[in-house]
């Protein structure tokens, strides 16, 4: 008998459908995966099964847990299940714990609040809960105190500390390094062999897919496209739609040949050292070096590539060449002009550099038209263009990443999240700088959408000379979009090198580490009717 | 935790310095000679000279400054012009006074107001809700002398289950405590009002946090998650309130103290500075700010508590 027997499910909130007759079946011991882009559908899927959908949900159809079937169970009941019989991670570490407890309360909750057990017996089982999940730290620290990966063994520890038969994982290893994110998904699938447990992990990544799934599931729209073994899955891929996701994952875009320059920006013997509160009243205060004399450069129409996992000095980097904050040691030239001058940062500079970050939801004031938000690098020109001149600009800009001039009236709610990004890097390009920074530029976006605007940065590369730091987690991408790439670990640049050099044959242990830990794509083949 | 405490001392002691410097200076800059308002105008030069160096307004600023500090510290607080009494006399018979009946409407409020903001998060858009934070709109409205002189009418006039005014003294306990009871609940009512409001809010705020699922995932029922979870990482901005409401409470009751006939500090700052009594302002404005700080001190200190994020930052 299946452990968990998704069937027919329908779900309507309002008057939106979001779920359209989706079965899944879960063995014991089995890991399946549903994969899809957002708003597919599989979030809800996972909610659906723990019953913890929004309110004004409407469900069609069963889900069938051993023998219990969630749509007709009480929520009473449905409370001494979650926990018991089927426990859930989530994407978000650093915000799915309470800050206020320790963890190892937390994780004692769990026992406490579905068995008769002492506290006592119940903080001993979560201490040992929190080492079986591999984490060494005292049960008695905070959330606060850990590190991203530390806090979601915490919450694995949480969902797992009565051994439940079914764990639901919702982008477990999202938000984290690809070291921690191969440690994490070892430990799922260790627990899982131990446990004789059922895993569905929902994640968008289809390495990670490939990785550890037993069981494949492609879903679309609140559909499911596609489902099938893994293996079989792989060699036979069948539906279009997946097709198009593991095309779009292994997306390689032609940049035009790079012609060596004149040096551009410059980073000479860069050191910034933050420091932390004292530990003890009359202590030394605690130093941590964000960057240890950082240098490199990057030339006329040079594509640079910055790699490196959290904490390892990126968002400092960008920041000092951005002029937002000024080094304590070394020097940060553009194009002959410290980026920094008089304690704040040097306008003349910014002139020629402009910056595209992550968050295409959060970067953009919500209360501006999309003609506004595009030319607001104008104020930093001498002669910023006026009147028609300045539409026209508005107009270029939008033009040139795919957009039309229409568009320039509408507000920013009114687009997608690759929209955004686009408008994010027509707001780079109005003042047609010399150099862009690339933080984290495509990380938050679907690998379709990922890939169109990878795609619309190599053809902005053609239009003309454009250099870039392109700063990301994502080996894969950095791999496609540079011409030279910067390992970095711990403020220092621990290699650097011709970009298809180093991925193939990397020197240092740090930058070997990196690229083992990132899951990578199986070859694929596809079904014949689908070519 | 030490750290933070030690921290927040220092900074207290900061803060006392600079306020007995602001409330010095600013009675000095005001005009208006407290010798010749005491004399009258007719009052002849020498005359005026001779209370003046009685007074010790003819010594320099820095001295009489560090003579005023060093009173403070040593519990004299100078001789009122006006009453011919020391000021610590008069003031410690009075925050008896006001004292009490701040911490009585603190508590009222704050027991008040903890419930019905919980009950009206847990049951956000329900009858309830609707009903609690129609209740809360209207007590932000109306002020606080309307609700005494309301309470007045029907408790006191009707009713005669307590006094209309006046204040027995201590010698009773019981009998004190039942005269502040009125003046105490007009004072509570608008402050539980917004209070409640803020911890409505907080906590909704709270609700829709990534932990809150987290409980829910692992079998904790709504109200679980809201008590056990959602309540305690509520409380910062309640806190903040609550520090703010009590400065209010000791130092803003003066209409409900004339209300009432209580002798209480408002009502002594309020005849001193008609009377220009220059030293009795300054010492209870001084008393105020004093209790302010320590308040913000005591609300510092509760935050730690609460937030073990906020233990470890100076």
């Amino acid at each position: 008998m299946s452990l968990l027997n998704v069937k027919n499910l329908s779900l309507s909130i309002g008057s939106f459908q979001i779920l359209h007759d989706v079965s899944i079946d879960i063995q014991p011991g089995e890991i399946v995966a549903i994969t899809g882009e957002s708003g597919s559908g599989k979030s809800l899927t996972a909610l659906a099964v723990m019953g913890l959908l929004p309110h004004g949900s409407v469900m069609k159809g069963s889900i069938w847990l051993e023998k219990k079937n969630i749509l007709t169970t009480s929520e009473h009941d449905l409370c001494s299940m979650r926990g018991r019989a089927m426990g859930m991670v989530f994407q978000e570490p650093m915000t799915a714990l309470n800050p206020v407890k320790t963890i190892g309360n937390q994780v004692a909750e769990t026992i406490i609040i579905h068995e008769r057990v002492t506290k006592f017996d119940a903080n001993k089982r979560a201490a040992d809960m929190l080492q079986r999940v591999g984490l060494t730290v005292d049960p008695s620290r905070y959330p606060h105190e850990l590190s991203g990966g530390q806090r979601q063994r915490v919450v694995i520890a949480m969902a797992i500390a009565l051994r439940p038969k079914l764990l639901i994982a919702d982008e477990p290893t999202t938000a984290l390094d690809v070291t921690t994110q191969a440690r994490i998904l070892e430990l799922l699938k260790d627990l899982v062999a131990d446990f004789d447990m059922g895993l569905l992990i929902i994640t968008h990544d289809l390495a990670v897919v490939a990785e550890i799934a037993d069981k494949i599931v492609v879903m679309q729209n609140g559909c499911i496209v596609e489902a099938a073994k893994t293996q079989e899955l792989l060699h036979n891929i069948r539906h279009p739609y997946t097709k198009a996701l593991f095309n779009a994952s292994t997306h390689r875009v032609i940049l035009p040949k790079y012609i060596p320059s004149l040096p551009l920006l410059s980073v000479e013997s860069v050191a910034r050292t933050y420091n932390f509160p004292r530990k003890s009243v009359f202590g030394p205060r605690p130093k941590f070096q964000a960057l240890d004399g950082v240098s490199f450069h990057i030339s006329r129409g040079e594509r640079v590539g910055l790699v490196g996992e959290s904490g390892c000095g990126k968002s400092t980097l960008t920041r000092a060449i951005l002029g937002l904050e000024e080094v304590q040691k070394g020097q940060i030239m553009l194009d002959g002009q410290s980026v920094f001058s008089q304690k704040k940062p040097n306008l003349e500079v910014r002139r020629k550099m402009q910056v595209v970050f992550q968050d295409p939801y959060g970067s953009f004031n919500p209360r501006h038209r999309v003609d506004r938000l595009i030319a607001e690098p104008l104020h930093v020109l001498e002669n910023a263009p006026i009147g028609k001149d300045r539409d026209l600009a508005i107009s270029k800009a939008l033009e040139d990443v795919g957009l039309t001039a229409a568009d320039s009236k509408k507000y920013i709610h009114e687009f997608s999240g690759g929209q955004r990004q686009r408008i994010a890097i027509a707001r780079a390009l109005i003042i047609e700088p010399e150099l862009i920074i690339f933080d984290e530029a495509v990380s938050a976006l679907d690998v379709s959408i990922r890939a169109q605007v990878l795609d619309l940065i190599a053809d902005l590369c053609r239009k003309r000379p454009l250099a870039y730091l392109f700063i990301s987690h994502d080996l894969s991408v950095v791999r496609t979009v540079t011409d030279r790439v910067l390992v970095m670990q711990l403020g220092q640049i621990v290699e650097q090198g011709q970009t298809e050099q180093v991925f193939s044959n990397p020197q240092h242990t740090y930058t070997q580490s990196l690229i083992a830990a990132a899951p990578t794509l199986p070859e694929v083949t596809y079904a014949i009717e689908t070519i | 935790m030490i750290r933070y405490t030690l921290g927040r001392l220092v900074s207290l002691i900061i803060s006392l310095v600079i306020a007995s410097l602001v409330i010095f200076s600013v009675i000095e800059i005001i005009p208006g000679d407290p010798a010749s308002f005491m004399l009258g105008i007719n009052a002849r030069e020498d005359t005026l000279a001779a209370l003046r160096s009685e007074m010790g307004l003819d010594q320099p600023l820095a001295v009489r400054y560090f003579d005023w500090v060093i009173g403070l510290l040593q519990g004299d607080f100078g001789n009122s012009w006006t009453y011919k009494t020391p000021v610590s006399e008069l003031i410690s018979d009075r925050i008896w006074v006001s004292l009490p009946l701040a911490i009585y409407a603190l508590i009222l409020s704050t027991l008040i107001a903890f419930p019905a903001g919980i009950l009206a998060a847990s049951r956000r858009g329900g009858a309830s809700d609707v009903t609690i934070m129609g209740a809360t709109q209207m007590g932000v409205a109306i002020p606080n002398f309307w609700f005494a002189m309301i309470m007045v009418l029907i408790f006191a006039i009707h009713l005669r289950w307590f006094s209309a005014g006046g204040f027995p003294g201590w010698s009773n306990p019981l009998q004190g405590l039942k005269s502040l009871t009125l003046p105490a609940i007009s004072l509570a009512l608008p402050q539980a009002a917004i209070l409640a409001r803020i911890m409505r809010s907080s906590l909704l705020d709270m609700l829709s946090e990534d932990f809150i699922r987290t409980a829910r995932a692992k079998g904790l029922t709504r109200s679980q998650a809201l008590w056990r979870h959602a309540v305690r990482n509520a409380l910062i901005p309640v806190l903040t309130i609550i520090g703010l409401q009590f400065s209010f409470l000791l130092a803003g009751g003066i209409i409900i103290e004339q209300i009432f006939f209580l002798p209480g500090l408002g009502r002594l700052i309020f005849q001193a500075i008609s009377a220009r009594d220059l030293i009795v302002v300054e010492s209870v404005v001084m008393l105020l700010v004093f209790t302010v700080i320590i308040v913000n001190f005591a609300v510092d200190l509760a935050y730690a508590a609460v937030d073990p994020r906020l233990r470890r930052k100076a």
